[in-house]
Parts: C-alpha cells; sequence; structure tokens
C-alpha cells in the first residue's frame, strides 16, 4: 500500500471506486446529521440563531485552506516524480477548493451583517480568503488554458508553488497593513476558550462531513478526469488508424 | 549576459511601443484618477500613496507579455534556451531588461505624478525609495507569470489573472511605506519588508520562470 500503485490508473480506478460508495455515504450521514444537530441548537446569548452559521462556515475555510495544501502536495508528487493521477488530483481538487473558499466568504458576509453591521470589511483574514480565491481562480484558468495536458499539469504545478508561497505571505502582509475584526482560532484547546459543547460537537461533524464530502467529489472528479483522458486516447487512436 | 540585456534594451527602445507607453498610462491613470473621486485636494492626497502604488502595478503589468512573446514568436527563445547561458540566467537579463525599461523610469517620474495627486511633502523621497525597492520584485513576478502563459494564444488575459494576485503582499508594503512617509511616520518597516520581498523574488523568481519556459518550449 503506497502512493506509488496509485500512479496506475486501473488500479487507482479499482480501489476509489470500491471505496466511494462508502466515504459518500460517510459524508452524507456526517453533514446532514451534524448540520440538522447544528441547526437544533439553543440559540446563543448574544448572537442569537446566527450562530448557527459556524456550522457552514468554520468546515468550509477549514477545507478551502487544507485542499490548497492538498494541491501543493499533489503538485509536488507530479513533478518530482510525475505521478499522473496525482496531476489529475489537483485539477480536480481546485474547483471544489474555490467553492469551499466562496462558502466561507459568503456565509462570513452573511453572518457578518447582523453581528458587526457589514457585509465586507477589509480585516486581514477576510482579505487573505479572498486573495485566496483569485489563486484558485487563476489556477483553475491556466488548466482550461493549456491544451498539452502535461504541459498544463507541470505549469499549474509550478503556478501552485509560487502561489502557495504568496498566499501564505499575503496572509502575513495583510496583518501589517490592517488591523482585524475576525475572531481569533475558533477551536481553541485552552479550557476558558472553549466553545460550549453544545456547539462544539455539532461542528466536529459538520468538519468531519466536509472532509468527506471533499473526499467524495475529489474521487469522483479524478474518476472523471481519468475517464475523460481515456476517452482522449481512444479518440486519438481512432483518428490514426 | 551583457550582449542579451543590450539587446534586450535596444529592442524595447526602438521597436516602438514597450518604453513610452507604460509611462503614458501612468499618466492616464493619474488623470483619470482625479475624474473618478471628484478634485479636492484633501481626499486626493489621502489616496494618492495607494493610487500611485497601484499606477505603477498596472502600468508595469502592461508591457509583461512583450518580455518572452516576441522572442517566443521568433525563435530566439529557443536558441536562448540552448545557449550556454543558463535560462534561469537569461530569464533574470529579460527581467532586468523589462524592469530598466519600465519599472526605473516609472519610480524616477513619479514625483511627477505625485504632484498631479497632491501627494504630502515629506512622501516624496519615500515614494521614489519604495518604487526603487519595490519594482524589480514586479518584474521578476511578471517574467514567472509572462514565462506561464508564453505558449498561450489568448495569455493576455491569464497574465494578469495569474500575476496580480502575486503582487499583492509587494502594493502592501509599497503603498504602506509612502503613506507613513506622507503620515510623518517611520516608513523603515514597510521599506525593509519590501527590500526582503524584492531580494527572495529576485533570488528564486527566475528558477520558477525557467521551469515555466522550459515546460513551453518542450
Amino acid at each position: 500500500m503506497s502512493i506509488w500503485e496509485y500512479a496506475n490508473p486501473v488500479k487507482f480506478m479499482r480501489t476509489s471506486g470500491a471505496i466511494l460508495p462508502w466515504v459518500v455515504a460517510g459524508a452524507a450521514a456526517c453533514t446532514v446529521t451534524g448540520l440538522v444537530w447544528g441547526f437544533l441548537t439553543p440559540e446563543d446569548y448574544k448572537q442569537g440563531a446566527t450562530v448557527k452559521i459556524i456550522f457552514l462556515h468554520v468546515p468550509a475555510a477549514l477545507m478551502a485552506i487544507n485542499i490548497w495544501l492538498m494541491m501543493l502536495v499533489t503538485s509536488l508528487i507530479w513533478l518530482i516524480r510525475r505521478h499522473h493521477v496525482s496531476a489529475l488530483a489537483a485539477k480536480a481538487a481546485a474547483p471544489v477548493g474555490a467553492v469551499m473558499t466562496l462558502i466561507a466568504l459568503i456565509t462570513g458576509a452573511i453572518w457578518g451583517q447582523p453581528m458587526w453591521g457589514t457585509w465586507w470589511e477589509w480585516d486581514p483574514r477576510l482579505t487573505s480568503f479572498l486573495i485566496l480565491f483569485l489563486f484558485y481562480l487563476g489556477y483553475m484558468a491556466l488548466w482550461e488554458a493549456v491544451e498539452n495536458p502535461d504541459s498544463a499539469a507541470d505549469l499549474t504545478g509550478v503556478l501552485c508553488l509560487v502561489g502557495s508561497v504568496f498566499a501564505l505571505l499575503s496572509r502575513y502582509a495583510v496583518n501589517f497593513w490592517n488591523q482585524g475584526l475576525h475572531q481569533g482560532a475558533s477551536l481553541s484547546m485552552a479550557p476558558g476558550e472553549r466553545m460550549a459543547a453544545v456547539y462544539r460537537y455539532p461542528l466536529y461533524l459538520t468538519m468531519a462531513g466536509f472532509f468527506l464530502l471533499f473526499l467524495a467529489l475529489l474521487l469522483i472528479r479524478t474518476r472523471t478526469e481519468i475517464r475523460r483522458r481515456r476517452l482522449a486516447a481512444l479518440l486519438a487512436r481512432e483518428n490514426r488508424a | 549576459m551583457k550582449a542579451l540585456l543590450i539587446r534586450d534594451l535596444r529592442l524595447a527602445t526602438r521597436a516602438g511601443g514597450g518604453f513610452g507607453l507604460a509611462l503614458a498610462f501612468f499618466l492616464i491613470v493619474c488623470t483619470l484618477v482625479p475624474f473618478g473621486v471628484g478634485p479636492e485636494g484633501g481626499t486626493l492626497s489621502r489616496i494618492a500613496p495607494g493610487i500611485l502604488w497601484v499606477g505603477a502595478l498596472l502600468s508595469c503589468l502592461l508591457s509583461l507579455d512583450r518580455i518572452f512573446a516576441l522572442d517566443f514568436e521568433d525563435g530566439s527563445l529557443d536558441l536562448l534556451a540552448t545557449a550556454p547561458l543558463p535560462l534561469e540566467g537569461a530569464v533574470a537579463i529579460k527581467a532586468l531588461a523589462h524592469w530598466l525599461v519600465t519599472g526605473l523610469p516609472l519610480a524616477l517620474s513619479a514625483p511627477v505624478f505625485g504632484l498631479l495627486l497632491h501627494l504630502p511633502g515629506p512622501a516624496y523621497p519615500w515614494l521614489v525609495a519604495s518604487l526603487l525597492l519595490g519594482t524589480p520584485a514586479l518584474s521578476m513576478l511578471g517574467a514567472f507569470g509572462a514565462a506561464v502563459t508564453v505558449g498561450l494564444r489568448r495569455g493576455g488575459l491569464l497574465l494578469s489573472l495569474l500575476v496580480l494576485p502575486l503582487y499583492v503582499p509587494t502594493l502592501i508594503f509599497g503603498a504602506e511605506a509612502v503613506r507613513r512617509g506622507a503620515a510623518g511616520a517611520d516608513p523603515m518597516t514597510a521599506l525593509v519588508f519590501l527590500a526582503a520581498i524584492t531580494l527572495a523574488t529576485l533570488a528564486l523568481a527566475p528558477f520558477a520562470a525557467a521551469a515555466a519556459l522550459r515546460v513551453n518550449l518542450r
């Protein structure tokens, strides 16, 4: 069991096909249970019903960052070892990451309107998420623009490396530029700052659900990409004959 | 390396369009802004540092696709790639040539544009200093973007989408230095960060750009 075995698309298709139904079922179970449970939690004494937005906002924001990290790792694996499935996985993950970033931004705006009194504030966290969204857009646009699939994988891989450095740099540069309105980390382990258990457990569940949801979407999209590659190869062979 | 630099500078100054265009574009941006926000001196002098930096950034962007596109079309880029000079070196030289014809004139003429926008007096030295320190990073990152998009038919629009997010840290520190200078505060912290970004891109961006060029020349 090593990732190099899955450089073989047949092997990847077989394994991913076998685990996909379980991942989909797990994602559906965790997300639905977590969100319904979250919806039924009591209202916060200060935030009222808007506290329930956290069950969408925090998992989406968590995945938005981690999907970019995953793309960075898969791009590196592709650039170093020419692992084709890895490159396709990076390609498949990007739109999911972009949507997660968008969900985090939109739910943040919906929460911010009643709580901060503004839809949008040029706060470091918000701004760096907007920049992350721009990086996702550029990355996807580059995949679309380059015709040769190997060149596209190479160029987007290099872009992902450079983009990671600058996304991180922007994340800390914006601190210098403006003071924040956004609260710190949502899940602190320090005893006094811990979120109340009624909110914490459904949040853990939705976080697991969003992770499984991403995994399911990633597997489906990677399988689609592999099939598309196969189709292109078959068509090319047909045209030659 | 010197020959390549001289050749690129000659092409940029004589082949028309490239050299003065960035400055003219900068002038137009600085002329349009007062139409947009109104002519009151107070408002203008408050937003001047940001406008000047954004204007410089956009003028830099304008000529980026020329760094490699012409050489790619007539095949001299293939010759450069096979030349004894490492491709990283060629990229660095081409970015330097781009900076000499856009960034440097922009930085030196920026005080004139600052006058147009009522930039407060104490900010002028910092404006020039921050542009001198920051624009090499813009050219270097731009060379990376140009290298990524060189083979594409509609690369121009994509180039701006790829490069502009990379410009964010440079813009933040550059504009912040001028703003602090204008307010009479100490802009050194921002300038130091700006210099750090420029030095890091000088050291690293040629490798990324050369890697992208090799893919596109394959």
